[in-house]
């Protein structure tokens, strides 16, 4: 395997009404394994747009996706639904939890997805659950913990079917300065256990923390920094 | 187990949690259900009671038998008209008797109430009915203890009594009642007989009737009356033969002109079955069509309930859908909502059938059964509903967009 992403060309146009808006016009890049990486950029230079892609919950209007070598590009919706179960760990900067469920059931929700059995369901789910240190918390509901446990809930289950690619979107963006360093720190410890990060922010601080920033500017790449 | 059946169950368990989390949304659209399927099997309890009741008591009368009576059983005309016919006599009995070739039997009989004592009990308006030897055959009567008029007890007017199940438990409990004496109006009785229990009709008991030879209802009580003649047919398949041949014997016997109109009915028991067919043919389609349409106001409640079910979750939609849920996933975990919601409004709406066909056997005449195929019927349609109504909810909640859905607050 090369590369664990490559993009080509990516376009993506959303039409409104009789207007194109043109969120990405060409993006080419190329991510690899074990990579910790941010995107950065102006409010809708295309960030989201292009985390969506990647993610495969949105295809592109034209240009090539490969990830893991094999074409994401030509698949339907439900090889989609299966590469974001099984290859994708999402991490939302409103944290996106099941509201009535505890900790421990959303931590296994992309488990059930994939027809794990219950008890190694959660048997992996409470192993998330510890790398996040909320192992005192399992059985909170959101409600009950605060933001930054919420998004170490969030990132544990993003964590929990041991996805090729962490991609996370803002994900201190509804965080105090402290709890966002806490969590930045979770990130941290994740690129160095061996998974790859993929990191969306407009904050400079916190994209300098990765390995290398790729910057966005109406919907092209316009400069891509190795630290 | 497999992953499919992983899957499957889990499902079922998401949707039966996101009932249980909105119990008052759960159990309203439960209700809607509920009364459609109450309906639905309730109308049919009534149904089936009325079969069991009233069609097998017409039944009873036999599909040999025909009746020659002064009025008809069923008639569109103007009964007034049937008043100034000639009452039906013992000697047209006779007559027949004599000369039709296709009876196997033929029964007079007439009937009045009076009041029947015994040892200071006494009951009121007691049927009291005045027949044959051959009466026991020709109705299918069953005696359980002693025996049945004989040939010679008739032809004496003999003051000798079979009596009705319930009037022995009324007047005698648990004694022996062979041999007993009993006053009927004011002449008393020896009984010889009890028939067999029948049970209830249309809020009547079947079992509160005495039985006397034909004459001594003349005797005792008048001669001025009509009766019945049965006359059963020796062969089931010739009875439009039979029936012919009576008319023709009653018409010879009154010296009828080839153009005067009967003035006599021969009533059978196909004509009440007709009668009764069409009466629950009309109650049959009145009852699917106000079930059909509580049904399906119910599913519109339902419908009505998921989609705005749909849009509230679209949140939990997103979320699922990024983290794996496929598009037929969600489609499964809505319509498994849907029929779960529907198939306990079904469980719920067959107990309560089964009350109210208890309450309506206690405070209406009617007899009242829930037949076992109505509990199908009402648990597979209510499921059908579920899963007819939920169908496009379901589907438009599957066709979401998981990236709006997520944007969604
Ligand atoms: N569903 C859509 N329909 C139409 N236009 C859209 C849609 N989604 C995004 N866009 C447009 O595409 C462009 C890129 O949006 P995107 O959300 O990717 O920006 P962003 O870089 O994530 O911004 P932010 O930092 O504010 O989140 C914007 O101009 C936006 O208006
Ligand atoms: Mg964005």
């Amino acid at each position: 395997m090369e590369s664990l992403i490559e993009l080509k060309d990516i376009v993506k146009t959303y039409k409104v009404g009789s207007v194109e808006v043109h969120a990405l016009r060409g993006v080419n890049l190329t991510i690899q394994p074990n990579e910790y990486i941010s995107i950065m950029g102006p409010s809708g230079s295309g960030k989201s747009t292009l985390m969506n892609i990647i993610g495969c919950l949105d295809t592109p209007t034209s240009g090539r996706y490969e990830l893991e070598d094999v074409p994401v590009h030509e698949m339907d919706d439900n090889q989609l639904a299966e590469i974001r179960n099984r290859k994708i760990g999402f991490v939302f900067q409103t944290f996106n939890l099941l509201p009535r469920a505890n900790a421990l059931h959303n931590v296994e929700l992309p488990l059930i997805y994939s027809g794990v059995h219950a008890t190694r369901r959660k048997a992996l789910a409470e192993a998330a659950i510890e790398k996040v240190g909320l192992s005192d918390r399992k059985s909170h509901k959101p409600s009950e913990l605060s933001g930054g446990q919420r998004q170490r809930v969030a990132i544990a289950r993003a964590l929990v079917n041991n996805p090729s690619l962490i991609l996370a979107d803002e994900p201190t963006g509804n965080l105090d300065s402290a709890t966002g360093d806490e969590i930045m720190q979770v990130f941290k410890d994740l690129h160095a256990a061996g998974n790859t990060v993929v990191l969306i922010t407009h904050e400079k601080e916190i994209a300098e923390q990765a390995n290398r920033i790729v910057y966005i500017r109406d919907g092209n790449i316009a400069d891509d920094v190795r630290i | 187990m497999t992953p499919f059946l992983i899957k499957l169950w889990e499902n079922i368990k998401i949707a039966i949690r996101a009932l249980v989390q909105s119990k008052m949304r759960t159990v309203l659209t439960t209700i809607g259900i509920i009364i459609g399927v109450l309906t639905v099997v309730s109308v049919a309890s009534i149904i089936e009671g009325l079969n069991r009741g009233f069609a097998n008591q017409i039944a009873n009368l036999g599909s040999n038998a025909l009746y020659v009576q002064k009025y008809p059983w069923a008639s569109m005309e103007d009964f007034s008209k049937f008043r100034n016919r000639p009452n039906v006599i013992l000697k047209e009995a006779d007559f027949i008797r004599e000369r039709m070739r296709l009876a196997e039997a033929v029964s007079p009989s007439t009937g009045t109430r009076q009041d029947i004592r015994s040892r200071g009990k006494t009951l009121n308006g007691i049927s009291v009915n005045g027949v044959t030897n051959n009466y026991d055959v020709v109705t299918g009567l069953v005696i359980e203890e002693g025996r049945f008029f004989s040939f010679a007890e008739i032809e004496r007017d003999k003051n000798n009594v079979v009596i009705g199940w319930e009037i022995k438990e009324n007047l005698f409990e648990n004694r022996n009642v062979l041999g007993e004496k009993i006053k009927i109006g004011t002449t008393n009785y020896t009984v010889i007989g009890v028939t067999e229990k029948r049970g209830n009709f249309l809020g009547q008991s079947l079992d509160a009737e005495v039985y006397v030879p034909l004459g001594t209802v003349f005797k005792n009580f008048g001669w001025h009356r009509s009766i019945s003649i049965a006359v059963k047919v020796t062969d089931a398949t010739r009875v439009d033969e039979a029936r012919d041949e009576l008319r023709f014997l009653m018409r010879l016997a009154r010296k009828l002109k080839p153009t005067d109109e009967d003035n006599f009915s021969i009533n059978q028991q196909d004509v009440l079955m007709d009668m009764y067919n069409k009466l629950t043919g009309g109650l049959y389609t009145a009852a699917i069509g106000i079930g059909t349409l509580s049904l399906l106001v119910g599913g519109i409640g339902i419908m009505n309930i998921m989609l705005v079910s749909v849009t509230e979750r679209r949140k939990e939609i997103g979320i699922r859908m990024a983290l794996g849920a496929k598009r037929k996933v969600i489609t499964f975990q809505f319509i498994v909502e849907s029929i779960i919601i529907c198939g306990v409004g079904g469980v719920i709406a067959i107990i309560l059938s089964y009350l109210v066909s208890i309450i309506i056997s206690k405070i209406t005449p009617f007899p009242s059964a829930v037949p076992a195929w109505s509990v199908f019927m009402g648990l597979g349609f209510s499921a059908l509903i579920g899963l007819f109504f939920g169908i496009y909810p379901a589907s438009k909640a599957a066709r979401l967009n998981p990236i709006e859905c997520l944007r969604y607050e």
